[in-house]
């Protein structure tokens, strides 16, 4: 009998990349869901569209540079997924692939794949497309099918939305596909964190930072429903569930987390109130991107055995 | 539960495989190969020669310094003195003794003093049993009058191990007894039997004996690897951290394993050294798992023969638990004062990732219970950046494994910061 000499543990947890991406996927499904009651099932399509095209895109970029396949790791349906979230369910299905493409090719794999990229695959891709096709990505069809304007442009106004809070909190608003229900959004949130896939630190700290902010510096004369507003409407719940928690992009130290959200939170609310557009998530997070390193650096743990009151009494 | 100390994670424990078996098969070996070290410090010489009749219990090597003595664990003739293989150290010297069956037995005066009772404790070739091996009386010598915390070690965190439970379960008297001998040498203001939850039987047994046993406090923790790892379970018990690099004493702290009050008790009060431990044998690939009373030296093939054998689909065997113990490769070598476990595994079924790459996810920041980062210690010991390895404190790695274990990438990083530990000691001693 040949016994294998190998380094210790030598056991391993059943935790595995694409059990996590899995779980991603399932957590989001609420949300996707109720895209598809609300806004039609043309967010489905779209869905399906983006998902398909990352998948296919990795594949292809592996079998040219003759790499091994990294497709079943299961990444590359978050980021198609994650993307078609993002985006109003109108958006043309080749601009679709297109997004799909810039995340998985430019944004992730020429990086060097999986965990190496410095920013967010679907929010980069998200970026790109509004850049290159404004009016593809802001064009979101109402409950009705007719284009309207979504909560996020009253309140640029600044008035409160017609919708009334209930109404935004369920996702019976026009909107992005992924983006219009708290509710869906926060379920798969508190799916992921059970599952230990997220901790809950960024989320909390990104919301929290926006709840705040928003109802100091309120635009209406009714703080609370402005701050209310503000969390229910746009990409701040995707963004901060989902998005600020992604992995490669965002800092590992838990006290770099609450940093991160923090800043996140910060930077939504400033380029909501003077960016070009209504919603500021994806630069906002883009941005802290940038400063993940840095963060994780300087929010390294403390070393043990240096904590005050720690030697013999 | 609240967790005591930092991280760690919860592997499956697969405890009961091995407690099912309650009576003690004792392990009466052929031959037994007893190593000249066991033990932290300096090897041991041999005292006898081939050919040469000898006593069960009788001394056959000693040596100076930091060392403590290995004797005969069967009686019968010395056949060979020459370099075997060993669990945990590749080849070392070792006195090979042909068992005859007699068990003719010495044991030694039982001490008084408490000089006596440490020169004992030395004489019996008392190390920690818990794995690390430190000689017994140094360690109680370095705590006289500096430590104001006795602490009994019956974690057992790791996952199949049942040898303390065993222990506990069957001879609880002789573990508090242990920890009277050394409370009454030490003086400490606290004098702890730290356990996990997990061992419920056990506590039941010393519960059923502690009001004899007053000055001695239980502490029942939740059951979280490595609990029992000295600097953690230091900080479970007292809050305190042990600065790496530094002894338990340094924090007024002393911690011995509760095979090895069990065994300080048989030297000091009944005069019988070390030669005999109990071994839990376990895991997958072994047919009927258990705990056996094993001599010292007896090799473990012998063992896994008195277990039914192995699968055939066995994978490796380890000598220790599954998060820290060293694979090996040849079953002649013995069990070791410090072995408490062999453990028979197949092929686990988690080892191996679709994509062996660092998703950042920051896992290993979560486990590791010594507030290190695997992921960057990770990038920078394949990047040879020995700066930030040293700033990163990399030697304050204690190997836990819970990095490792909780990887979804599934990333060699224990096996890692082996090679950048060694980088780091090699970049020093130019």
């Amino acid at each position: 009998m040949k016994l294998t000499v190998a380094s210790s543990p030598h056991i391993r947890g059943n935790f595995r990349t694409s059990r996590i991406m899995m779980d991603v996927v399932l957590a989001l499904l609420p949300a996707l869901v109720v895209g598809c009651w609300v806004l039609g099932i043309r967010s489905l399509w779209v869905a399906l569209v983006c998902v398909a095209s990352a998948l296919a895109s990795e594949a292809l970029f592996c079998l040219i540079l003759r790499r091994r396949n990294t497709v079943i790791d299961g990444s590359a349906a978050v980021t198609g997924l994650l993307l078609a979230m993002t985006l109003p369910n109108t958006a043309p299905y080749w601009l679709c692939i297109a997004g799909s493409v810039f995340a998985i090719v430019l944004t992730k794999m020429l990086c060097g794949g999986l965990g190496q990229n410095v920013f967010n695959p679907a929010l980069a891709a998200r970026a790109f497309m509004l850049l290159i096709w404004p009016v593809g990505m802001t064009r979101y069809a109402g409950i009705d099918a007719v284009t309207s304007a979504t909560p996020l442009h009253h309140m640029v106004m600044p008035e409160l939305p017609g919708e009334s809070l209930l109404d935004m909190f369920l996702g019976n608003c026009p909107g992005s596909i992924g983006e219009i229900s708290a509710l869906a959004l926060l379920l798969g949130g508190a799916y992921l964190v059970w599952r230990k896939v997220i901790s809950a630190r960024t989320p909390v700290a990104y919301l929290g930072t926006v709840a705040v902010l928003t109802l100091i510096f309120h635009k209406t004369g009714a703080p609370i429903q402005w701050m209310l507003y503000s969390l229910f409407s746009g990409g701040v719940m995707l963004g901060a569930i989902f998005m600020a928690t992604d992995y490669s992009t965002s800092p590992a130290t838990p006290m770099g987390q609450i940093v991160y959200g923090i800043g996140c939170g910060a930077l939504t609310v400033l380029f909501r109130y003077f960016g070009l557009f209504p919603e500021g998530v994806t630069y906002a997070i883009l941005l802290m991107n940038a400063f993940v390193w840095l963060i994780d650096r300087h929010t390294a743990p403390r070393r043990f055995g240096t904590k005050k009151g720690g030697a013999a009494q | 539960m609240k967790h005591l100390f930092f991280g760690g994670v919860h592997p499956k424990y697969n405890k009961e495989m091995s407690t099912g078996v309650t009576e003690f098969k004792t392990i009466t070996p052929r031959q037994v190969v007893i190593p000249m070290q066991q033990h932290i410090g300096a090897p041991c010489t041999p005292l006898v020669k081939v050919g040469d009749k000898v006593k069960w219990g009788q001394k056959i090597g000693d040596g100076e310094g930091l060392c403590v003595p290995v004797h005969a664990s069967v009686s019968g003739t010395v056949i060979a003195i020459e370099k075997r293989p060993h669990p945990t150290l590749g080849t070392v010297l070792a006195v090979v003794i042909e068992n005859d069956y007699q068990d003719t037995a010495i044991t030694s005066a039982l001490p008084e003093t408490d000089e006596d009772i440490l020169h004992a404790i030395r004489e019996a070739g008392i190390v920690g049993m818990g794995g690390a091996a430190f000689p017994g009386n140094a360690k109680a010598l370095a705590a006289m009058g500096n430590v104001d915390v006795l602490i009994a070690n019956a974690c057992e965190c790791e996952p199949y191990i049942t040898a303390d439970d065993s222990l506990l379960r069957t001879e609880p008297e002789h573990v508090l007894e242990g920890m009277m001998i050394l409370e009454k040498i030490l003086h400490p203001k606290r004098v702890v039997l730290a356990v996990e939850d997990n061992k419920k039987e056990a506590i039941e047994k010393i519960y059923a004996i502690s009001a004899q046993y007053p000055q001695i406090e239980i502490r029942i923790l939740p059951t979280r690897y490595p609990q029992g790892a000295e600097k953690q379970l230091i900080q479970s018990v007292t809050g305190r951290e042990v600065l790496p690099g530094k002894l338990p004493v340094s924090v007024g702290c002393a911690v011995f394993n509760v095979s090895t009050f069990a065994a300080i008790y048989r030297a000091v009060r009944l005069g019988m050294p070390l030669t005999q431990r109990i071994v839990t044998i376990s895991g997958e690939a072994i047919a009927k798992p258990q705990n056996f009373i094993v001599r010292i030296g007896t090799p473990f093939h012998d063992l896994v023969e008195a277990a039914g054998g192995l699968n055939d689909k066995t994978e490796r065997v380890i000598s220790g638990g599954p998060m820290m113990g060293m694979a090996q490769s040849d079953l002649s070598v013995p069990v070791i004062k410090a072995t408490n476990s062999i453990l028979c595994l197949l092929k686990d079924k988690n080892g191996a990732a679709e994509n062996p790459v660092c998703l950042r996810c920051g896992k290993c920041v979560n486990a590791c219970p010594m507030l290190l980062q695997p992921l960057y210690l990770y990038r920078y010991v394949n990047a040879k950046r020995l700066d930030q390895l040293e700033k990163l404190n990399l030697m304050d790695c204690m190997e836990c494994g819970c990095c490792s274990f909780t990887c979804p990438g599934k990333l060699p990083l224990v096996e890692t910061f082996r090679i950048g530990k060694k980088m780091l000691k090699e970049a020093k001693a130019k």
